[in-house]
């Protein structure tokens, strides 16, 4: 079959993939056990893992820029908070009257700033269709512009990090004007129902989680499958040495675009999944410590490697829930540690440390 | 507080304190209109008889009799006479009963003190009812008005005299154009001779030939002052003449051309200002960035440190503001270098040719330091002061004032510039740098201690993070965020200037300094500055090296 041959010689992939799945089985069950069950979930937690799972992709959709492509990007929050956008829209358009100030058909916050209509961008959120359409289309046309002027002009490296910071910079900022019709500061909460279904039942959330888990999985094996493919191959050439690829005739740029706009597709679904699990989006979302942070969990459970940002995402955002609750003023420090000690001592990550056993081993 | 009743009993009138008061309050009033309907001898003593004259007619009940007072004094020839004038009519010129003299009241901490108003003799402290006003009416408000204006526009000082015409200015009168044509054949002064100028010009605006007031307006053409405005506006909208309408609605134009231009003077100053704050923030970064090739995120709290050792000088000597400001500028430099060369020695230098693993290792260390002065000195900003010479405004004409706090910056960007470009084009270290930069085999060739030469370049870029620190206390809040919302420009302004060159940088964040205060007015603050990063980002696109891109054959390695 198809994804045996992608994931033939992915050892910590196919553990992923069965976990994931023994996960999706065993986290509805154990949330539908009696509460002093002590294998009883919560449906806290349950919305909590959904919220590392969406971003565990979000660290998949990173690592495949980063670990295969060789682009270091510090933006990628903005393509998952565009996606969240475009989800929280179509969310705030199903409270209908139920909103504060009962308007049919503008949210509570355009009533509260005077609007009178509708704005344009704002058409056509009210059904799903559309808008997980945009989820994919609106980071996957920002992240094609964005690429094609930055890859066509050769902007590489560092110089190239630092424009993709920029951008999210550029974005948050707007994002913050009210004038631009995304509630501003406060951004889109106060979500009633998705597709019908009440967002605070624990059905809902248990088919949130699912849903995540499920993108994560298709999410892993599309890259997967791409890494392994010809695109891939070059891609992973491209990393290594740029010029020699292009002077053989590829089409660098191409292949960095078509990869970097796939990327961002898959953060946008991440972002359009945290969401209603989270119950708002802001823009604080597109600040630049939030891309960073993306990248840390990355080189944390292990650059190049797909299943190694899966395991950095959920385990620094686990201590990043336990620490904050604990000791608040110690997670920076960790977090801060963590960048200096991962970079200078674990160049691999954690998956690097397993492999290193593995290859030591056979 | 605590109520308690009444400790004894009503017992008769005569054992009321309150009853007794008010029999006393009668007395006196008694008492007072007695003295004032009698003639009055000398209640004011100074020992000047020509003022002792005029005051004792200012205390007669007579309002007539007052004015003839208000005449006498001006006509006293007391040097003066100007301010005795100006503290009648304002009211704060007072006098004591006791002993007669003419007194301010001056507020301090332990209670109002009387200063002698003619020979600054302190008289100690009296209860603020001791001090006697001079009471006036209208009229004499009007008379005392012109007189003190007349007597300080023949005061020797040029400033007074200058603030005498420009207090005329708001009402002229026909008459005054034959007053101010003697008084200007006298002048020396410029400026009070270009004042005195607009005040004769707008008396003639008023007169009732309309060739002279067609003249008026050629003589006003080019005034900024709002007075002259006002009167233009006035003829170009109601005159009853045609001509005149038409000349002055032209020389209105120009004036107001006039306006806009120093209005974008003022614009040029705002983005220079704002400009050097970012050259200040971003010209350590071009050293390590453009010497070492080292992206370093942790430049930003370096800048903050600067900041906070600013305040813990001021701290130390909350007395001598201007003082501390001063030491912190080297004791920033010291603190912001020595952590910079701990992180070159401790982190960067092992991740040299791994340029997005020192960003990602740089950034865990800001994220260190932030966390550090939260949790060493507090969350919340620190409040830092800002010292004498720094604050107020330099007023060039009516329409233009720069704010020194603006000036100094840029001023003392250039000299940070000035500095750095000195240390790098002519001293050994500086050649070091340079060597190690371009070809860094080849300098170690050639006997360069490559690794020092790394530590101390990272300490210098740093050191001058901590006096940008310095700087920005005085502009912005100063709290452990301070440095993240300055490195993303920061890195524009490197960007855009082009790596390895301290000329992009000045030029790139001057440029971008103004760009920014060009666009806010119409499109505001942060769309501007959306605007600049977009600008920015496909800047790169067409010069991805920057304005001033490094040019040899080691740049592409």
């Amino acid at each position: 079959m198809f994804v045996f041959k992608i994931l033939k010689g992915d050892r910590g992939g196919q553990l992923f993939l069965l976990v994931l799945l023994a996960v999706m089985v065993a986290v509805p069950v154990m949330n539908s056990l009696p509460a002093d069950n002590p294998l009883y979930l919560s449906t806290y937690t349950v919305t909590l893992l959904g919220k590392y799972l969406t971003y565990a992709l979000l660290a998949v959709a990173v690592d495949l820029v980063w670990g295969y492509l060789g682009i270091l990007s510090l933006g990628h929050a903005a393509f998952f908070a565009l996606g969240g956008y475009a989800m929280g829209m179509y969310l705030m358009r199903q409270i209908g009257e139920r909103g504060v100030y009962g308007n049919p058909v503008l949210p509570d916050f355009m009533v509260f700033l005077n609007w009178q209509e509708l704005p344009w961008f704002w058409l056509g959120f009210d059904q799903f269709w559309f808008a997980a359409l945009m989820v994919f289309v609106v980071p996957g046309v920002l992240a094609f512009v964005f690429g094609w002027l930055a890859f066509r002009s050769r902007v590489t490296g560092v110089y190239l990090s630092i424009i993709t910071q920029a951008l999210t910079y550029a974005l948050m900022l707007a994002f913050f004007r009210n004038e631009m019709g995304f509630g501003g500061n406060n951004g889109l909460t106060d979500f009633k129902d998705i597709l019908g279904y009440s967002l605070q039942a624990d059905s809902t959330r248990i088919a949130l989680f699912l849903a995540s888990a499920a993108a994560l999985g298709l999410g892993y094996l599309a890259c997967r499958g791409l890494v392994k493919s010809r695109l891939g191959r070059v891609a992973v050439a491209i990393r290594d040495t740029e010029d020699r690829t292009r002077f053989i005739g590829y089409k660098v740029e191409h292949v960095k675009l078509a990869i970097f706009t796939f990327s961002a597709m898959l953060a946008g679904v991440a972002g359009a999944l945290y969401v209603p699990q989270v119950g708002i989006i802001n823009p604080g979302e597109f600040a630049p410590l939030n891309s960073i942070e993306v990248v840390i969990w990355v080189a944390m459970g292990g650059r190049a490697t797909l299943y190694g940002a899966v395991l950095g995402a959920i385990g620094v955002n686990y201590a990043k829930t336990w620490f904050t609750a604990a000791f608040p003023e110690v997670w920076l420090f960790a977090l801060g540690g963590l960048f200096v000690l991962v970079t200078l001592l674990l160049p691999r990550g954690i998956a690097g440390l397993w492999r290193r056993k593995e290859e030591s081993a056979s | 507080m605590q109520a308690r009743g009444t400790g004894a009993p009503y017992t008769g009138a005569t054992s009321n304190p309150k009853e007794d008061l008010t029999m006393l309050r009668f007395l006196v009033t008694l008492l007072l209109l007695c003295l004032a309907s009698a003639p009055i001898a000398a209640e004011i003593e100074t020992g000047d008889a020509a003022i002792d004259a005029a005051f004792a007619q200012l205390l007669d009940r007579n309002f007539d009799v007052k004015a003839q007072g208000v005449a006498a004094l001006a006509a006293s020839g007391h040097p003066k006479t100007g301010e005795l004038l100006r503290g009648i009519l304002e009211s704060e010129l007072r006098y004591l009963k006791e002993n007669g003299r003419l007194v301010w009241m001056q507020k301090r901490d332990d209670g109002e003190h009387a200063i002698d108003a003619l020979s600054g003799e302190d008289y100690g402290t009296y209860s603020s009812r001791k001090f006697k006003k001079f009471p006036i009416n209208n009229a004499m408000r009007g008379q005392l008005r012109a007189l003190a204006a007349e007597l300080e526009l023949h005061d020797a000082d040029p400033t007074v005299r200058l603030r005498a015409v420009n207090a005329m200015l708001d009402n002229v009168e026909p008459e005054h154009a034959a007053l101010f044509s003697g008084l200007l054949e006298k002048e020396q002064d410029a400026a009070v001779r270009e004042a005195m100028s607009s005040v004769i010009a707008l008396a003639r605006l008023s007169a009732t030939d309309p060739a002279e007031r067609r003249k008026a307006i050629d003589d006003v053409s080019g005034s900024l002052e709002p007075a002259v405005r006002n009167g233009l506006t006035r003829l170009a909208n109601s005159d009853p003449d045609k001509l005149v309408r038409a000349e002055a609605a032209a020389s209105l134009r120009k004036i107001e051309d006039k306006v806009r231009l120093y209005g974008h003077v003022e614009t040029l100053f705002f983005g220079l200002s704002a400009g050097s704050v970012l050259v200040l923030a971003a010209i350590g970064l071009a050293i390590t960035f453009g010497v070492m090739g080292v992206i370093n995120m942790a430049h930003g709290e370096l800048i903050m440190l600067g900041a906070y050792t600013t305040y813990l000088m001021q701290q130390l000597m909350p007395d001598m503001i201007g003082l501390s400001i001063v030491l912190s500028i080297p004791a920033a430099f010291i603190v912001s270098g020595l952590v910079g060369i701990a992180i070159e020695r401790g982190i960067i230098r092992f991740l040299y040719g791994r340029p997005l693993e020192t960003l990602l290792a740089t950034f865990g260390v800001s994220l260190v330091l932030q966390q550090l002065v939260r949790t060493a000195i507090s969350p919340q900003n620190v409040p830092v002061s800002n010292p004498e010479f720094l604050s107020g405004l330099w007023q060039i004409n009516s329409v233009l004032a720069l704010t020194y706090n603006r000036l100094y910056i840029f001023i003392f960007c250039l000299l940070v510039f000035a500095g750095l470009f000195f240390v790098l084009k002519h001293t050994r270290l500086g050649l070091q740098v340079r060597a190690v930069s371009q070809n860094r085999s080849m300098a170690r060739a050639m006997g360069v201690r490559s690794a020092r030469v790394d530590a101390l370049t990272f300490g210098l870029g740093s050191g001058i993070a901590g006096i940008a620190g310095v700087a920005l206390s005085q502009l912005t809040n100063v709290g452990p965020n301070l440095g993240q919302s300055y490195i993303v420009d920061s890195f524009m302004v490197v960007v855009f200037g082009g790596v390895g060159n301290l000329w992009g940088t000045l030029i790139g964040g001057l440029g971008l300094g103004i760009a920014n205060k060009i666009m806010e007015p119409w499109a505001g603050a942060v769309l501007a500055k959306i605007l600049v990063l977009v600008f920015i980002i496909l800047f790169i696109q067409k010069r991805p090296r920057g304005l001033f891109p490094q040019k040899g054959r080691a740049v592409e390695g």
